[in-house]
């Protein structure tokens, strides 16, 4: 048998830089940090071709602490920079750090053409429905009545929902995660590092200083598997501690409910379809909100559409097959030219 | 077709400014841009001055949807429209009301009488028919039924009575065209091209054309044509081209010339949307454009695409100036190459889109939080935003710096002939990417992101290259390091670096220079579009004996170096702008001489006349 040459593998201390990390203790940031590096080290990505960019918040001092390229950005404009980057350089791997308020407030906009333009990015928003580096305004994510400095009577505002804006803006693939289940977070990272299109992963992200606790009823493992629907490509969905509830369609009116599964029967539950062309099923997964329904976790939607970047790259190389590359001295005639003659 | 010109008369003159104008859908812009090309052509200098509403179709015959096209040609070199119109073409009421006050008197008004009904007469506000009741006395007044003889003229080609309606401009056209003696050729050769595929709109044009040609040789109106011989331009290849055309091809050959892609992201707003045309065309180039969702996104995907090492550029007006500051600032914060054009319109806020101004000139050195310096060019002249757009990437890569280049919508539609440069000729544009670590601590070889150069210069290491690993963002750094830092003297010590960077570039930029006394009674200095009108006024001074003498800014951050000198050695300075003393501002704040401001805010050019005018008054004063 002859020798298998190795090649150098990434460990998570080669993608870890030599800045002190500035989050809170117990800032759900950290995990998903760590967990980050644990998912991209084995898939080997050159180091040098990954690029972090951020906007402004807690979740967007993310780059200083990758050792890899990265770009902090302005407020809710990190999709925007990296649009640039991945078009005009497609070798290179970009991820976007975001937040509830940078990705949704400011920067709803740009997240929604990123997602619509299906440029290749890794757009990762740490959800904690909170403003935390200015120090605690409720977000568009916070729950309805959610009492703040900016909002002392309690939130009179609808949250948004990210995974449903995300399938709105027709994103090629949209999944949730959470920040204290590591194995998860790091599977789910991957699966949106290998995605050919935008990828969008919502993380749900405890800010231990200014909304601490909301996600409890999913983080904590005593209630987690009751609130939980962990969703698996071509299984039928089914959550609770005895694995006795599933999600049923029901027909007369489109909604999804929960029904008890007995002796492990699943006829008649919906069963998941990530790749499923349109994307009706996900978009009800992703109105599933607590206490009324369990919340899901996992890959609601992975297509494969031509990407933004992709396709501006064959218009270029149609223009140069059928116009021929070109050339500086050819530019300036396109207009009539006439010529004046010395005396 | 056989031209006769010879039957009539003909008086040589040196040049001539005339005016088509209209309703929106008149087609004016159409057959002024023609008639420039063909006195382009046929070797005159000439210069234009379109004029059209921001609506796209006011309500016809109305004043609001008056379109105009103003040009001036010449056997001479001219450097601006022209003042007073020597000859007009007017196809409505609302039109003739609009520009008659440009007219000189005695000049030459043709006016489609077809087109002064009750009707039209009152959209345009008129009681009586100003063609009948004297009230044009003044002028020579051709009253032309236009609409009735184009009807004639195109009948058998199996128009709707519209379509035939709409060859009235080239009936206009071919008329202007016998008046000036212009052979209609080219212009024949150009309608069988564009209709070729509508046999009979082609041969509609053609016979409407020769028409008006016709009714010039014929009419008694007409007694005398004129010749406005050929102008002595230095040898060469010319085209005519426009200031944002130019910006669009500057912009390609210096990154051609770079050896790098140029990465181009915009956001429609008049009169910057043309350059975003120009450069979608060039797929087959290095060159990418992405129309970006907001003005804000496209500034950050230009410098995200400068991140990558490609040269990123946006253009825009003024109110995406105001949406681009933050980015902008993000810009000079890290140090990347980027040109932002300003095409500038009449403001504030969104306020004359199609009239021209130059009122960005403040919030491009200062439009940014906190000390914010950056570089400013500005072209003279259409064929000068060639120049300048080249000057703006040269600067921008070699300084790591944002650079705004300030342009116009004068300059953006105004036409002028232009030598076409040999490519080879032109200076590269010389970029390195490091490829090995620049420095080390603790043990490791690191890159510093911030280790600077002689000049202040900080490196453009790109993503990609393997152990030049490094981040950079908007918050205050530690310089070398790039580590984040909030220290005090730190902070003080960069916000001096990166001013002092700028200012380096006045050590590579070429001194200032002055036409005319090298010191004198008044030194007239401008900046940007106002160019022609300011050189065309001072030489007419100078004509008279006055010791006046013109310099204009091209580069308005860092200036020239010698800009106070120069200014020092005149008794009085003039600063004539088309806003309220910008500039006059920042020169008497640079170098406390006693500038005097020359402010017009019309949405319209100097005329030569009121600068002649002004300084008359100050020499003599």
């Amino acid at each position: 048998m002859t020798a298998i040459a190795t090649l150098p593998t990434l460990t998570p201390k080669d993608l870890t830089s030599d800045q002190e990390v500035r989050w809170c203790p117990g800032c759900g940031d950290y995990s998903i940090l760590a967990q980050m590096k644990k998912a991209l080290a084995p898939l080997n990505f050159p180091r040098e071709k990954t690029v972090f960019i951020s906007g402004i918040g807690c979740s967007s001092r993310f780059p200083y602490y990758m050792n890899t390229y990265g770009f902090h950005t302005i407020h809710g404009r990190a999709p925007a920079f990296a649009t640039g980057l991945k078009v005009s350089r497609p070798d290179l791997q970009v991820w976007v750090i975001t937040g509830d308020g940078d990705g949704l407030s400011i920067g709803g906009n740009h997240l929604l053409h990123a997602l619509r333009r299906n440029v290749e990015l890794k757009i990762v928003l740490f959800n904690n429905e909170i403003y935390g580096l200015t120090k605690g305004q409720y977000s568009p994510t916070s729950r309805a009545g959610t009492k703040t400095k900016s909002s002392p009577g309690g939130s009179v505002e609808s949250p948004l929902r990210p995974l449903s804006l995300a399938l709105g803006a027709e994103a090629t693939f949209v999944a949730r995660t959470m920040d204290v289940d590591i194995k998860h977070l790091s599977e789910t990272l991957k699966r949106a590092a290998e995605h050919k299109g935008s990828a969008f992963v919502e993380v749900y992200q405890n800010c231990v200083i200014f909304n601490d606790g909301v996600f409890d009823y999913v983080a904590d493992k005593g209630t987690r598997a009751d609130n939980a629907l962990y969703l698996e490509h071509g299984k039928p969905l089914v959550f609770g501690k005895a694995r006795d509830k599933g999600i049923r369609l029901n027909p007369s009116d489109l909604t999804v409910e929960v029904v008890p599964v007995k002796d492990g029967k699943t006829d008649g539950l919906l069963v998941h379809n990530e790749s499923a062309p349109e994307p009706t099923l996900a978009g009800l997964l992703s109105r599933m909100v607590h206490p009324a329904m369990p919340e899901c976790f996992g890959v609601l939607r992975a297509v494969r559409h031509p990407t933004f970047d992709e396709q501006v790259k064959q218009q270029h190389e149609q223009a140069v097959k059928s116009r021929g590359q070109g050339k500086l001295g050819q530019l300036f005639a396109s207009e009539d030219v006439w010529t004046v003659n010395g005396k | 077709m056989a031209m006769n010109v010879l039957e009539k008369p003909t008086v040589d003159l040196p040049q001539a400014t005339i005016g088509f104008c209209g309703d929106s859908g008149d087609g004016m812009q159409l057959v002024g841009t023609e008639f420039a090309n063909v006195s382009a052509g046929l070797g005159n200098d000439i210069s234009t001055l379109p004029d059209f509403p921001a609506e796209i179709r006011a309500p016809a015959g109305t004043l609001a949807g008056v379109s105009g096209f103003q040009l001036q040609f010449s056997r001479n070199e001219i450097y601006t429209p022209g003042d007073k119109l020597n000859a007009l073409v007017a196809m409505n009421p609302a039109a003739l009301k609009k520009y008659v006050p440009d007219l000189e008197p005695g000049g030459i008004l043709i006016a489609n009488r077809d087109a002064f009904t009750e009707g039209d007469l009152r959209k345009a506000g008129e009681t009586e028919n100003p063609l009948d009741n004297n009230s044009l006395s003044a002028y020579r007044l051709i009253s032309v039924p236009m609409t009735t003889l184009t009807r004639e003229a195109v009948a058998g080609n199996g128009l709707s009575t519209r379509e035939a309606d709409r060859c009235k401009n080239f009936f206009a056209l071919g008329l202007v065209y016998w008046l000036y003696e212009r052979s209609p050729d080219q212009t024949l050769r150009w309608i069988k091209d564009k209709f070729a595929k509508k046999a009979s709109l082609q041969a509609a044009n053609i016979a409407a054309l020769k028409a008006g040609f016709n009714y010039g040789e014929t009419t008694e109106l007409l007694p005398v044509h004129y010749r406005i011989g050929k102008a002595d331009l230095p040898p060469g290849t010319y085209r005519k081209i426009t200031g944002n055309a130019a910006v669009a091809l500057g912009l390609v050959t210096a990154a051609g010339r770079a050896g790098k892609a140029l990465f181009y992201a915009g956001y429609p707003i008049t009169p910057a949307s043309d350059i975003l045309h120009a450069l979608a065309e060039l797929r087959h180039y290095a060159v990418t454009t992405v129309q970006a969702e907001d003005e804000i996104a496209a500034i950050a995907m230009a410098l995200g695409a400068s991140f990558g090492g490609s040269i990123g550029v946006t253009a825009t007006s003024g109110p995406g100036i105001c949406l681009k500051s933050e980015g902008i600032g993000l810009g000079v914060m890290t140090e990347l190459p980027c040109v932002i054009v300003d095409v500038q319109r009449g403001g504030p806020s969104t306020g004359l889109p199609t009239k021209t101004e130059q009122a960005d000139l403040l919030q491009a050195l200062f439009g940014r939080n906190g000390e914010c310096p950056l570089a400013i060019v500005a072209p003279n002249s259409p064929g000068d935003c060639f120049t300048m757009a080249m000057e703006a990437v040269r600067i921008a890569v070699r300084f790591m710096t944002p650079v705004i280049l300030l342009s116009d919508g004068y300059l953006a539609n105004g036409a002028e002939p232009w030598m076409i440069p040999d490519v080879n000729s032109l200076p590269p544009i010389s970029v390195k990417h490091p490829t090995e670590p620049n420095g080390g601590y603790n043990g490791t070889a690191h890159f510093l992101p911030y280790l600077r150069d002689e000049r202040l210069v900080r490196p453009w290491a790109i993503p990609g290259t393997p152990g030049l690993e490094h981040r950079i963002g908007g918050l205050e750094k530690e310089d070398v390091t790039g580590n984040v830092n909030y220290e005090p003297e730190n902070h003080e010590h960069m916000v001096r670096t990166r001013a002092q960077k700028i200012s380096n570039i006045a050590n590579e930029i070429p001194p200032l220079e002055v036409a005319g006394p090298t010191e004198g009674d008044l030194l007239v200095i401008g900046w940007g579009g106002t160019y022609g009108s300011i050189r065309t006024a001072v030489q007419k001074a100078q004509g008279r004996g006055l010791r006046v003498a013109q310099a204009h800014l091209r580069y308005l951050n860092p200036m020239p170096k010698n800009t106070g000198d120069v200014l020092r050695r005149y008794k009085r300075v003039l600063v004539p702008e088309l806003n309220g003393g910008q500039l006059c501002l920042l020169l008497r704040a640079a170098f406390l001489v006693d500038a005097v401001s020359f402010s017009k805010v019309q949405g319209k050019p100097f005329l030569v006349n009121e600068l002649e005018a002004r300084i008359d008054e100050i020499v003599k004063s």
